[in-house]
Protein backbone atom coordinates (compact mmCIF):
# COMPACT_ATOMS: atom_id res chain seq x y z
CA UNK A 1 0.00 0.00 0.00
CA UNK A 2 1.64 3.61 -0.90
CA UNK A 3 1.17 5.97 1.45
CA UNK A 4 -1.92 7.86 -0.04
CA UNK A 5 -3.60 4.56 -0.10
CA UNK A 6 -2.92 4.41 3.59
CA UNK A 7 -4.44 7.52 4.17
CA UNK A 8 -7.08 6.83 2.49
CA UNK A 9 -8.14 3.60 3.67
CA UNK A 10 -7.99 5.28 7.51
CA UNK A 11 -10.60 8.27 6.35
CA UNK A 12 -12.70 5.73 4.95
CA UNK A 13 -12.98 4.15 7.87
CA UNK A 14 -13.23 6.42 10.12
CA UNK A 15 -15.85 8.39 8.17
CA UNK A 16 -17.75 4.83 8.50
CA UNK A 17 -16.89 4.59 12.06
CA UNK A 18 -20.76 5.01 13.24
CA UNK A 19 -21.85 2.79 10.87
CA UNK A 20 -18.96 -0.17 12.11
CA UNK A 21 -19.91 0.51 15.99
CA UNK A 22 -23.30 0.37 14.62
CA UNK A 23 -22.88 -3.14 12.25
CA UNK A 24 -20.99 -4.14 15.53
CA UNK A 25 -23.33 -4.12 17.99
CA UNK A 26 -27.05 -4.54 16.58
CA UNK A 27 -25.67 -7.01 13.62
CA UNK A 28 -22.91 -9.13 14.69
CA UNK A 29 -22.90 -8.91 18.07
CA UNK A 30 -26.59 -9.82 18.23
CA UNK A 31 -26.61 -12.43 15.55
CA UNK A 32 -23.57 -14.93 17.29
CA UNK A 33 -25.52 -13.94 20.86
CA UNK A 34 -28.44 -15.33 19.27
CA UNK A 35 -26.78 -18.75 17.45
CA UNK A 36 -24.98 -18.52 21.63
CA UNK A 37 -28.36 -18.37 23.44
CA UNK A 38 -29.93 -21.01 21.11
CA UNK A 39 -27.82 -23.60 22.75
CA UNK A 40 -28.20 -22.35 26.62
CA UNK A 41 -31.37 -21.84 29.39
CA UNK A 42 -31.65 -18.09 29.40
CA UNK A 43 -34.08 -15.90 31.24
CA UNK A 44 -31.79 -12.59 30.90
CA UNK A 45 -33.20 -12.74 35.07
CA UNK A 46 -30.10 -15.02 35.45
CA UNK A 47 -27.10 -15.78 33.37
CA UNK A 48 -27.42 -18.86 30.93
CA UNK A 49 -27.05 -22.24 31.83
CA UNK A 50 -25.91 -24.25 28.85
CA UNK A 51 -28.24 -27.21 27.53
CA UNK A 52 -26.79 -28.18 24.35
CA UNK A 53 -29.56 -28.76 21.37
CA UNK A 54 -32.50 -29.33 23.73
CA UNK A 55 -34.32 -25.80 22.40
CA UNK A 56 -33.74 -27.36 19.05
CA UNK A 57 -34.91 -31.04 20.21
CA UNK A 58 -38.05 -29.10 21.92
CA UNK A 59 -39.07 -27.00 18.95
CA UNK A 60 -39.39 -29.95 16.76
CA UNK A 61 -42.25 -31.38 18.64
CA UNK A 62 -43.68 -27.68 19.40
CA UNK A 63 -46.68 -27.66 17.67
CA UNK A 64 -47.09 -24.28 18.09
CA UNK A 65 -44.14 -23.36 16.36
CA UNK A 66 -45.46 -25.16 13.31
CA UNK A 67 -47.97 -22.99 13.32
CA UNK A 68 -46.27 -19.91 13.51
CA UNK A 69 -44.29 -21.53 10.22
CA UNK A 70 -47.05 -22.40 8.38
CA UNK A 71 -49.36 -18.89 9.00
CA UNK A 72 -45.87 -16.72 8.47
CA UNK A 73 -45.19 -18.86 5.22
CA UNK A 74 -48.80 -18.85 4.44
CA UNK A 75 -49.74 -15.13 4.69
CA UNK A 76 -45.97 -14.28 2.75
CA UNK A 77 -47.30 -16.60 -0.14
CA UNK A 78 -50.62 -14.97 -0.38
CA UNK A 79 -50.10 -11.05 0.08
CA UNK A 80 -46.73 -10.50 -1.44
CA UNK A 81 -47.33 -12.07 -4.93
CA UNK A 82 -50.67 -10.17 -4.49
CA UNK A 83 -49.63 -7.16 -3.13
CA UNK A 84 -46.52 -7.00 -5.84
CA UNK A 85 -48.65 -8.18 -9.06
CA UNK A 86 -51.77 -5.08 -7.87
CA UNK A 87 -49.04 -2.52 -6.82
CA UNK A 88 -47.59 -3.75 -10.79
CA UNK A 89 -51.09 -3.41 -12.41
CA UNK A 90 -52.35 -0.13 -10.68
CA UNK A 91 -48.49 1.24 -11.78
CA UNK A 92 -49.51 -0.16 -15.32
CA UNK A 93 -53.09 1.87 -15.37
CA UNK A 94 -51.54 5.27 -14.14
CA UNK A 95 -49.06 4.83 -17.03
CA UNK A 96 -51.55 5.42 -19.25
CA UNK A 97 -50.92 9.30 -19.63
CA UNK A 98 -54.06 8.88 -17.47
CA UNK A 99 -55.89 12.83 -16.50
CA UNK A 100 -55.58 13.42 -12.67
CA UNK A 101 -52.94 11.11 -12.60
CA UNK A 102 -51.49 12.50 -9.57
CA UNK A 103 -54.79 12.20 -7.94
CA UNK A 104 -54.88 8.55 -8.52
CA UNK A 105 -51.30 8.03 -7.29
CA UNK A 106 -51.64 9.91 -3.68
CA UNK A 107 -55.02 7.79 -3.32
CA UNK A 108 -53.38 4.87 -3.74
CA UNK A 109 -50.04 5.79 -1.72
CA UNK A 110 -51.18 7.20 0.85
CA UNK A 111 -52.90 4.15 3.23
CA UNK A 112 -49.20 3.04 3.09
CA UNK A 113 -48.41 6.11 5.27
CA UNK A 114 -50.73 4.68 8.41
CA UNK A 115 -49.03 3.40 11.37
CA UNK A 116 -49.44 -0.33 11.91
CA UNK A 117 -51.06 0.37 15.18
CA UNK A 118 -53.71 2.36 13.28
CA UNK A 119 -54.39 -0.06 10.50
CA UNK A 120 -54.71 -2.61 12.98
CA UNK A 121 -57.38 -0.56 15.14
CA UNK A 122 -58.82 0.69 11.47
CA UNK A 123 -59.17 -2.96 10.06
CA UNK A 124 -60.26 -4.79 13.44
CA UNK A 125 -63.28 -1.97 13.13
CA UNK A 126 -63.79 -2.80 9.27
CA UNK A 127 -63.49 -6.58 9.52
CA UNK A 128 -65.96 -6.53 12.39
CA UNK A 129 -68.43 -9.69 11.74
CA UNK A 130 -71.66 -7.62 12.86
CA UNK A 131 -71.52 -4.14 12.41
CA UNK A 132 -67.79 -3.80 10.03
CA UNK A 133 -68.19 -2.19 6.92
CA UNK A 134 -66.85 -4.77 4.47
CA UNK A 135 -69.44 -7.58 5.83
CA UNK A 136 -71.88 -4.56 5.22
CA UNK A 137 -70.64 -4.48 1.47
CA UNK A 138 -70.49 -7.96 1.34
CA UNK A 139 -73.47 -9.06 2.54
CA UNK A 140 -76.37 -8.12 0.27
CA UNK A 141 -74.17 -9.77 -2.68
CA UNK A 142 -74.56 -12.99 -0.45
CA UNK A 143 -77.93 -12.67 -0.09
CA UNK A 144 -78.31 -11.67 -3.29
CA UNK A 145 -76.83 -14.85 -4.16
CA UNK A 146 -78.73 -16.99 -1.78
CA UNK A 147 -81.49 -15.51 -3.26
CA UNK A 148 -80.93 -16.08 -7.22
CA UNK A 149 -78.44 -19.35 -6.91
CA UNK A 150 -80.33 -21.16 -3.74
CA UNK A 151 -76.52 -20.62 -2.24
CA UNK A 152 -76.02 -20.34 1.73
CA UNK A 153 -73.05 -17.93 1.32
CA UNK A 154 -72.86 -15.80 4.91
CA UNK A 155 -70.67 -13.31 5.91
CA UNK A 156 -67.32 -14.37 7.45
CA UNK A 157 -66.61 -13.76 11.14
CA UNK A 158 -63.06 -12.62 9.78
CA UNK A 159 -61.97 -11.88 13.34
CA UNK A 160 -63.12 -14.72 14.67
CA UNK A 161 -63.08 -18.08 12.37
CA UNK A 162 -59.83 -19.47 11.98
CA UNK A 163 -60.52 -19.93 8.43
CA UNK A 164 -60.81 -16.27 7.66
CA UNK A 165 -58.15 -14.02 10.14
CA UNK A 166 -55.23 -14.30 8.35
CA UNK A 167 -57.39 -13.89 5.09
CA UNK A 168 -58.50 -10.28 6.38
CA UNK A 169 -54.82 -9.77 7.39
CA UNK A 170 -54.38 -10.18 3.61
CA UNK A 171 -56.92 -7.82 3.05
CA UNK A 172 -55.18 -5.53 4.88
CA UNK A 173 -51.82 -5.58 3.79
CA UNK A 174 -53.25 -4.78 -0.01
CA UNK A 175 -53.74 -1.35 1.95
CA UNK A 176 -50.43 -0.68 2.02
CA UNK A 177 -49.37 -1.58 -1.23
CA UNK A 178 -48.55 2.08 -2.20
CA UNK A 179 -45.28 2.07 -1.48
CA UNK A 180 -44.23 -0.56 -3.78
CA UNK A 181 -46.81 0.57 -6.76
CA UNK A 182 -44.22 4.34 -6.51
CA UNK A 183 -41.31 2.09 -7.16
CA UNK A 184 -43.06 0.73 -10.28
CA UNK A 185 -44.23 3.52 -11.56
CA UNK A 186 -40.70 5.07 -11.43
CA UNK A 187 -39.32 2.02 -13.40
CA UNK A 188 -42.27 2.10 -16.27
CA UNK A 189 -41.20 5.51 -16.71
CA UNK A 190 -37.45 4.26 -17.32
CA UNK A 191 -38.73 1.92 -19.96
CA UNK A 192 -37.78 4.29 -23.37
CA UNK A 193 -40.93 5.24 -25.19
CA UNK A 194 -38.55 4.43 -28.28
CA UNK A 195 -39.08 0.77 -27.43
CA UNK A 196 -42.94 0.99 -27.39
CA UNK A 197 -42.85 2.61 -30.84
CA UNK A 198 -40.31 0.04 -32.26
CA UNK A 199 -42.82 -2.88 -30.81
CA UNK A 200 -45.57 -0.81 -32.26
CA UNK A 201 -43.86 -0.66 -35.71
CA UNK A 202 -43.82 -4.25 -35.47
CA UNK A 203 -47.46 -4.46 -35.12
CA UNK A 204 -47.54 -5.20 -31.52
CA UNK A 205 -51.09 -4.85 -29.59
CA UNK A 206 -51.61 -4.13 -25.90
CA UNK A 207 -50.60 -7.65 -25.11
CA UNK A 208 -47.62 -8.05 -26.59
CA UNK A 209 -46.08 -5.20 -25.51
CA UNK A 210 -47.02 -5.35 -22.00
CA UNK A 211 -45.65 -9.02 -22.19
CA UNK A 212 -42.49 -8.19 -24.29
CA UNK A 213 -41.35 -4.86 -23.30
CA UNK A 214 -43.46 -3.69 -19.89
CA UNK A 215 -42.52 -6.63 -17.69
CA UNK A 216 -38.78 -7.36 -18.78
CA UNK A 217 -38.33 -3.17 -18.12
CA UNK A 218 -40.00 -3.60 -14.73
CA UNK A 219 -38.59 -7.08 -13.72
CA UNK A 220 -35.95 -5.60 -11.49
CA UNK A 221 -38.48 -3.71 -9.56
CA UNK A 222 -40.66 -7.66 -9.68
CA UNK A 223 -37.84 -9.02 -8.05
CA UNK A 224 -36.89 -6.06 -5.77
CA UNK A 225 -40.43 -5.76 -4.02
CA UNK A 226 -40.47 -9.58 -3.79
CA UNK A 227 -37.65 -9.32 -1.37
CA UNK A 228 -38.97 -6.28 0.57
CA UNK A 229 -41.98 -7.69 0.75
CA UNK A 230 -40.94 -10.85 2.44
CA UNK A 231 -38.56 -9.99 4.37
CA UNK A 232 -41.66 -7.24 5.82
CA UNK A 233 -44.11 -10.28 5.51
CA UNK A 234 -42.01 -12.31 7.88
CA UNK A 235 -41.94 -9.78 10.06
CA UNK A 236 -45.58 -9.34 10.62
CA UNK A 237 -46.42 -8.57 14.28
CA UNK A 238 -48.45 -5.32 14.89
CA UNK A 239 -51.27 -5.87 12.63
CA UNK A 240 -52.54 -9.00 13.95
CA UNK A 241 -51.51 -7.74 17.46
CA UNK A 242 -53.53 -4.87 17.69
CA UNK A 243 -56.51 -6.84 15.26
CA UNK A 244 -56.85 -9.77 17.53
CA UNK A 245 -56.24 -7.56 20.66
CA UNK A 246 -53.44 -9.05 21.92
CA UNK A 247 -52.08 -12.61 21.43
CA UNK A 248 -51.32 -13.97 24.16
CA UNK A 249 -54.74 -16.42 25.26
CA UNK A 250 -54.79 -18.76 23.62
CA UNK A 251 -51.55 -17.77 21.82
CA UNK A 252 -52.32 -16.23 18.65
CA UNK A 253 -55.62 -15.49 18.29
CA UNK A 254 -58.68 -18.25 17.59
CA UNK A 255 -57.09 -21.31 16.82
CA UNK A 256 -53.33 -20.00 16.83
CA UNK A 257 -54.71 -18.88 13.10
CA UNK A 258 -52.98 -15.45 13.90
CA UNK A 259 -49.59 -16.76 15.59
CA UNK A 260 -46.93 -15.71 13.12
CA UNK A 261 -43.26 -16.17 13.87
CA UNK A 262 -42.53 -12.74 15.33
CA UNK A 263 -45.69 -12.98 17.36
CA UNK A 264 -44.17 -16.87 18.67
CA UNK A 265 -40.80 -15.28 19.41
CA UNK A 266 -42.17 -12.16 21.21
CA UNK A 267 -44.43 -14.54 23.94
CA UNK A 268 -41.38 -16.80 23.99
CA UNK A 269 -38.95 -14.11 25.11
CA UNK A 270 -41.19 -11.48 26.62
CA UNK A 271 -44.10 -13.43 28.06
CA UNK A 272 -42.52 -16.59 29.20
CA UNK A 273 -38.70 -15.42 29.43
CA UNK A 274 -37.52 -18.12 27.86
CA UNK A 275 -35.06 -16.43 25.85
CA UNK A 276 -32.80 -19.51 24.71
CA UNK A 277 -35.80 -21.04 23.13
CA UNK A 278 -36.56 -17.49 21.54
CA UNK A 279 -33.39 -17.45 19.90
CA UNK A 280 -33.45 -20.86 18.31
CA UNK A 281 -36.44 -20.05 16.65
CA UNK A 282 -35.47 -16.53 15.09
CA UNK A 283 -32.33 -18.31 14.12
CA UNK A 284 -34.54 -20.86 12.19
CA UNK A 285 -36.36 -17.88 11.05
CA UNK A 286 -33.29 -16.17 9.88
CA UNK A 287 -32.12 -19.07 7.94
CA UNK A 288 -35.69 -19.20 6.34
CA UNK A 289 -35.23 -15.32 5.01
CA UNK A 290 -31.92 -15.56 3.96
CA UNK A 291 -32.65 -18.87 2.17
CA UNK A 292 -35.42 -17.68 0.76
CA UNK A 293 -33.98 -14.35 -0.30
CA UNK A 294 -30.93 -16.08 -2.37
CA UNK A 295 -33.07 -18.37 -3.89
CA UNK A 296 -35.49 -15.28 -5.37
CA UNK A 297 -31.92 -13.64 -6.57
CA UNK A 298 -30.51 -17.04 -8.00
CA UNK A 299 -33.93 -17.96 -9.41
CA UNK A 300 -34.28 -14.70 -11.55
CA UNK A 301 -30.76 -13.91 -12.16
CA UNK A 302 -31.77 -15.54 -15.96
CA UNK A 303 -34.81 -13.71 -16.02
CA UNK A 304 -34.66 -10.42 -14.69
CA UNK A 305 -33.39 -7.78 -17.38
CA UNK A 306 -31.26 -4.97 -16.19
CA UNK A 307 -31.09 -2.44 -18.66
CA UNK A 308 -28.18 -1.06 -20.03
CA UNK A 309 -25.61 -3.90 -18.40
CA UNK B 1 -47.39 2.19 -21.98
CA UNK B 2 -47.50 6.17 -22.33
CA UNK B 3 -47.26 6.01 -26.22
CA UNK B 4 -50.34 3.09 -26.50
CA UNK B 5 -53.48 4.88 -28.11
CA UNK B 6 -56.56 3.44 -26.21
CA UNK B 7 -59.99 2.47 -27.69
CA UNK B 8 -62.83 4.52 -26.43
CA UNK B 9 -63.94 0.98 -25.12
CA UNK B 10 -60.50 0.34 -23.48
CA UNK B 11 -60.58 4.62 -21.68
CA UNK B 12 -63.73 3.45 -20.66
CA UNK B 13 -62.13 0.36 -18.84
CA UNK B 14 -59.16 2.01 -17.41
CA UNK B 15 -61.05 4.78 -15.97
CA UNK B 16 -63.48 2.78 -14.43
CA UNK B 17 -60.66 0.38 -13.15
CA UNK B 18 -58.83 3.76 -11.87
CA UNK B 19 -62.45 4.91 -10.31
CA UNK B 20 -62.90 2.14 -8.46
CA UNK B 21 -59.31 1.02 -7.05
CA UNK B 22 -59.68 4.75 -5.54
CA UNK B 23 -62.96 4.14 -4.03
CA UNK B 24 -61.30 0.84 -2.20
CA UNK B 25 -58.04 2.79 -1.45
CA UNK B 26 -59.64 5.87 -0.11
CA UNK B 27 -63.03 4.12 1.33
CA UNK B 28 -61.48 3.30 4.85
CA UNK B 29 -59.88 6.36 5.55
CA UNK B 30 -63.48 7.94 4.53
CA UNK B 31 -64.86 5.58 7.09
CA UNK B 32 -62.43 6.13 9.63
CA UNK B 33 -62.73 9.91 9.67
CA UNK B 34 -66.77 9.77 9.57
CA UNK B 35 -66.82 7.27 12.32
CA UNK B 36 -64.56 9.77 14.56
CA UNK B 37 -67.38 12.06 14.07
CA UNK B 38 -70.33 10.25 15.14
CA UNK B 39 -72.41 9.80 18.25
CA UNK B 40 -72.17 6.28 19.36
CA UNK B 41 -74.90 4.89 18.26
CA UNK B 42 -74.36 6.22 15.32
CA UNK B 43 -71.26 3.66 14.99
CA UNK B 44 -73.12 0.50 15.05
CA UNK B 45 -75.77 1.04 12.63
CA UNK B 46 -77.58 -0.78 9.97
CA UNK B 47 -77.08 -0.23 7.42
CA UNK B 48 -73.82 1.82 7.77
CA UNK B 49 -74.36 5.75 8.40
CA UNK B 50 -71.86 7.66 6.21
CA UNK B 51 -72.11 10.89 7.17
CA UNK B 52 -73.15 11.46 11.13
CA UNK B 53 -76.68 12.81 12.04
CA UNK B 54 -74.68 15.69 13.99
CA UNK B 55 -70.89 16.10 13.99
CA UNK B 56 -69.23 15.66 17.26
CA UNK B 57 -66.03 17.15 17.21
CA UNK B 58 -66.09 16.94 21.18
CA UNK B 59 -65.27 12.51 20.56
CA UNK B 60 -61.67 14.38 19.54
CA UNK B 61 -60.58 16.07 22.82
CA UNK B 62 -62.82 12.70 24.67
CA UNK B 63 -60.38 10.44 23.38
CA UNK B 64 -57.95 12.30 24.12
CA UNK B 65 -59.10 12.72 27.36
CA UNK B 66 -59.79 8.99 27.74
CA UNK B 67 -56.44 8.00 25.90
CA UNK B 68 -54.52 8.55 29.01
CA UNK B 69 -51.88 11.22 28.95
CA UNK B 70 -52.29 11.75 24.95
CA UNK B 71 -49.95 15.20 25.29
CA UNK B 72 -47.33 13.08 26.90
CA UNK B 73 -47.27 10.49 24.40
CA UNK B 74 -47.05 13.15 21.63
CA UNK B 75 -43.92 14.82 23.13
CA UNK B 76 -42.52 11.51 23.71
CA UNK B 77 -42.93 10.54 20.21
CA UNK B 78 -41.55 14.09 18.92
CA UNK B 79 -38.31 13.87 20.51
CA UNK B 80 -37.93 10.42 19.83
CA UNK B 81 -38.41 11.11 16.11
CA UNK B 82 -36.09 14.04 16.43
CA UNK B 83 -33.63 12.60 18.01
CA UNK B 84 -33.29 9.35 15.51
CA UNK B 85 -33.59 12.18 12.75
CA UNK B 86 -30.68 13.97 13.89
CA UNK B 87 -28.70 10.77 14.25
CA UNK B 88 -29.54 9.24 11.39
CA UNK B 89 -29.05 12.00 9.47
CA UNK B 90 -25.61 12.51 10.71
CA UNK B 91 -24.43 9.29 10.64
CA UNK B 92 -25.50 8.06 7.44
CA UNK B 93 -24.40 10.83 5.50
CA UNK B 94 -20.76 10.00 7.58
CA UNK B 95 -20.70 6.61 6.79
CA UNK B 96 -22.38 7.08 3.08
CA UNK B 97 -19.39 9.54 2.40
CA UNK B 98 -16.56 6.99 3.52
CA UNK B 99 -18.43 4.45 1.18
CA UNK B 100 -18.75 6.21 -1.97
CA UNK B 101 -16.00 9.72 -1.83
CA UNK B 102 -13.10 8.24 -0.49
CA UNK B 103 -11.27 5.21 -2.45
CA UNK B 104 -9.81 2.80 -0.47
CA UNK B 105 -8.99 -0.87 -0.64
CA UNK B 106 -12.11 -3.36 0.24
CA UNK B 107 -14.68 -0.44 -0.06
CA UNK B 108 -16.91 -2.28 -1.93
CA UNK B 109 -17.11 -5.20 -0.38
CA UNK B 110 -17.70 -3.38 3.00
CA UNK B 111 -20.56 -1.66 1.60
CA UNK B 112 -22.46 -5.09 0.11
CA UNK B 113 -21.94 -5.76 3.73
CA UNK B 114 -23.97 -3.19 4.69
CA UNK B 115 -26.34 -3.68 2.56
CA UNK B 116 -27.07 -7.13 3.44
CA UNK B 117 -27.82 -6.21 7.20
CA UNK B 118 -31.52 -4.93 5.35
CA UNK B 119 -32.10 -9.21 5.40
CA UNK B 120 -31.83 -8.70 8.88
CA UNK B 121 -35.19 -8.68 11.10
CA UNK B 122 -35.67 -6.98 13.95
CA UNK B 123 -37.86 -10.22 15.88
CA UNK B 124 -34.34 -11.98 14.80
CA UNK B 125 -31.69 -10.00 16.81
CA UNK B 126 -34.38 -8.22 19.62
CA UNK B 127 -33.35 -10.39 22.37
CA UNK B 128 -29.75 -9.85 22.81
CA UNK B 129 -30.33 -6.31 21.61
CA UNK B 130 -32.66 -6.35 24.62
CA UNK B 131 -29.93 -8.19 26.79
CA UNK B 132 -27.55 -5.38 25.62
CA UNK B 133 -30.07 -2.86 26.76
CA UNK B 134 -30.25 -4.28 29.72
CA UNK B 135 -27.15 -4.33 30.73
CA UNK B 136 -26.52 -0.89 29.81
CA UNK B 137 -29.49 -0.15 32.03
CA UNK B 138 -31.47 1.46 29.16
CA UNK B 139 -34.71 -0.65 29.26
CA UNK B 140 -37.61 1.90 29.17
CA UNK B 141 -35.65 4.79 28.28
CA UNK B 142 -35.82 6.20 25.22
CA UNK B 143 -32.28 5.65 24.20
CA UNK B 144 -33.06 2.36 23.73
CA UNK B 145 -35.26 4.01 20.42
CA UNK B 146 -33.16 6.45 19.50
CA UNK B 147 -29.31 5.65 19.92
CA UNK B 148 -29.56 2.92 17.07
CA UNK B 149 -30.09 5.86 14.99
CA UNK B 150 -26.76 7.34 15.59
CA UNK B 151 -24.82 4.40 14.14
CA UNK B 152 -25.50 4.69 11.00
CA UNK B 153 -28.70 2.58 9.07
CA UNK B 154 -28.38 0.52 6.13
CA UNK B 155 -31.19 1.52 4.43
CA UNK B 156 -30.20 5.30 4.67
CA UNK B 157 -26.69 4.78 3.59
CA UNK B 158 -27.48 3.22 0.69
CA UNK B 159 -29.63 6.27 -0.18
CA UNK B 160 -26.81 8.79 0.33
CA UNK B 161 -24.14 7.11 -1.40
CA UNK B 162 -26.23 6.63 -4.70
CA UNK B 163 -26.70 10.37 -4.52
CA UNK B 164 -23.14 11.44 -3.09
CA UNK B 165 -21.78 8.96 -6.46
CA UNK B 166 -23.57 11.28 -8.18
CA UNK B 167 -22.44 14.59 -7.64
CA UNK B 168 -19.24 15.34 -9.82
CA UNK B 169 -15.98 14.01 -8.87
CA UNK B 170 -14.26 17.90 -9.90
CA UNK B 171 -16.35 19.76 -7.42
CA UNK B 172 -13.84 18.14 -4.85
CA UNK B 173 -11.07 17.82 -6.46
CA UNK B 174 -10.28 21.07 -6.51
CA UNK B 175 -10.63 21.91 -2.87
CA UNK B 176 -8.75 18.85 -2.26
CA UNK B 177 -5.44 20.24 -4.15
CA UNK B 178 -6.09 23.51 -2.15
CA UNK B 179 -5.72 20.98 1.14
CA UNK B 180 -8.98 21.49 2.79
CA UNK B 181 -9.56 18.65 5.45
CA UNK B 182 -12.35 16.02 4.14
CA UNK B 183 -14.31 16.81 7.09
CA UNK B 184 -14.75 20.50 5.54
CA UNK B 185 -15.33 18.81 1.92
CA UNK B 186 -18.07 16.71 3.60
CA UNK B 187 -19.60 19.54 5.93
CA UNK B 188 -19.33 22.67 3.57
CA UNK B 189 -19.09 20.89 -0.42
CA UNK B 190 -20.82 17.75 -0.12
CA UNK B 191 -23.96 18.30 2.65
CA UNK B 192 -24.85 21.50 1.12
CA UNK B 193 -25.13 20.09 -2.45
CA UNK B 194 -27.31 17.18 -1.32
CA UNK B 195 -30.41 18.61 0.89
CA UNK B 196 -33.14 17.39 -1.04
CA UNK B 197 -31.64 13.30 -0.10
CA UNK B 198 -30.93 14.55 3.17
CA UNK B 199 -34.01 15.56 3.31
CA UNK B 200 -35.49 12.56 2.26
CA UNK B 201 -33.66 10.32 4.94
CA UNK B 202 -35.22 12.76 7.14
CA UNK B 203 -38.71 12.00 6.09
CA UNK B 204 -38.47 8.43 6.05
CA UNK B 205 -37.03 8.41 9.90
CA UNK B 206 -39.52 10.64 11.12
CA UNK B 207 -42.17 8.36 9.79
CA UNK B 208 -40.22 5.23 10.35
CA UNK B 209 -39.82 6.38 14.18
CA UNK B 210 -43.48 7.89 14.29
CA UNK B 211 -45.13 4.31 13.21
CA UNK B 212 -42.78 2.21 14.95
CA UNK B 213 -44.51 -0.17 17.47
CA UNK B 214 -42.64 -3.52 17.98
CA UNK B 215 -39.36 -1.96 19.50
CA UNK B 216 -41.26 0.51 22.05
CA UNK B 217 -43.50 -2.18 22.98
CA UNK B 218 -40.36 -3.94 24.30
CA UNK B 219 -38.00 -1.50 25.52
CA UNK B 220 -40.51 0.81 27.04
CA UNK B 221 -42.02 -0.45 30.35
CA UNK B 222 -43.00 2.78 31.84
CA UNK B 223 -46.66 4.49 30.66
CA UNK B 224 -44.58 7.75 31.03
CA UNK B 225 -42.35 6.97 28.21
CA UNK B 226 -45.16 5.53 26.01
CA UNK B 227 -45.52 6.74 22.48
CA UNK B 228 -48.41 7.39 20.59
CA UNK B 229 -47.98 4.05 19.03
CA UNK B 230 -48.07 2.15 22.16
CA UNK B 231 -50.65 4.74 23.56
CA UNK B 232 -53.30 3.51 20.82
CA UNK B 233 -52.70 0.17 21.15
CA UNK B 234 -53.09 0.29 25.06
CA UNK B 235 -56.08 2.11 24.26
CA UNK B 236 -58.19 0.17 22.51
CA UNK B 237 -56.85 -3.24 24.66
CA UNK B 238 -58.47 -1.42 27.52
CA UNK B 239 -61.68 -0.12 26.22
CA UNK B 240 -62.39 -3.90 24.66
CA UNK B 241 -63.64 -2.48 21.20
CA UNK B 242 -66.52 -0.93 21.69
CA UNK B 243 -66.33 3.12 21.93
CA UNK B 244 -65.15 3.13 18.30
CA UNK B 245 -66.15 6.69 17.87
CA UNK B 246 -63.43 6.86 19.83
CA UNK B 247 -61.23 5.01 18.79
CA UNK B 248 -61.50 6.42 15.31
CA UNK B 249 -60.67 9.90 16.35
CA UNK B 250 -57.66 9.05 18.75
CA UNK B 251 -56.35 7.15 15.07
CA UNK B 252 -57.20 9.72 12.82
CA UNK B 253 -55.33 12.04 15.31
CA UNK B 254 -52.40 9.51 14.68
CA UNK B 255 -52.36 9.81 11.07
CA UNK B 256 -53.28 13.17 10.57
CA UNK B 257 -49.76 14.50 10.98
CA UNK B 258 -48.16 12.61 8.86
CA UNK B 259 -50.11 13.39 6.11
CA UNK B 260 -50.02 16.79 6.28
CA UNK B 261 -46.50 16.22 6.26
CA UNK B 262 -47.04 14.24 2.98
CA UNK B 263 -48.69 17.13 1.07
CA UNK B 264 -46.09 19.61 2.18
CA UNK B 265 -42.88 17.07 1.03
CA UNK B 266 -44.70 15.21 -1.85
CA UNK B 267 -42.46 15.57 -4.32
CA UNK B 268 -39.21 14.89 -2.21
CA UNK B 269 -41.07 11.82 -0.55
CA UNK B 270 -41.76 10.26 -4.14
CA UNK B 271 -39.01 11.00 -5.41
CA UNK B 272 -37.11 9.50 -2.06
CA UNK B 273 -39.31 6.12 -3.15
CA UNK B 274 -38.59 6.28 -6.24
CA UNK B 275 -34.45 6.27 -5.55
CA UNK B 276 -35.43 3.34 -3.17
CA UNK B 277 -35.77 1.25 -6.00
CA UNK B 278 -32.94 2.01 -7.93
CA UNK B 279 -30.90 -1.30 -9.16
Amino acid sequence: MTRTEKINTTKGLLFISPWILGFLAFALYPLIATLYFSFMDYSVLAPPVPIGTENYAELATDTNFMKAVFNTVFFAAISVPLNTALACFLAILLNFNVVGKSFFRTAFFLPSLVPMVCLGVIWRWLLNGEVGLINQVIGPFADFANAVLGTSFSTPAWLEDPSFTKLGLVVASVWGLGHAMVIFLAGLQEAPVELYEAAQLDGAGFWSKLRHVTIPMVSPYILFNMIMGFIAAFQVFAVPFVMMDGVNEPPGGPGGSMLFAATYIYLKAFQDWEMGYACAMALIFFILIVTLTLTLMKISERRVHYAGK
Amino acid sequence: MPTHKLSLLGKILLYTLLALFAIQFAAPFAWMVSTAFKPLEETMALPPVWIPSEWKWENFTEAIASMGKFWRYAGNTLFVAFMSVIGSVLSSALAAYGFSRIEWRGRDKVFYLCIATMMIPFPVIMVPTYALFRELDWIGTFKTLYVPFFLGNAFNIFLLRQFFLGIPKSITEAARIDGCSELRIFFQLILPLSKSALLVIALFTFMHSWNDFFAPFIFINDQENYTLALGLQAFQSRQGGTEWHYLMAASTLIIMPLIVLFFFTQKTFIQGITATGGK
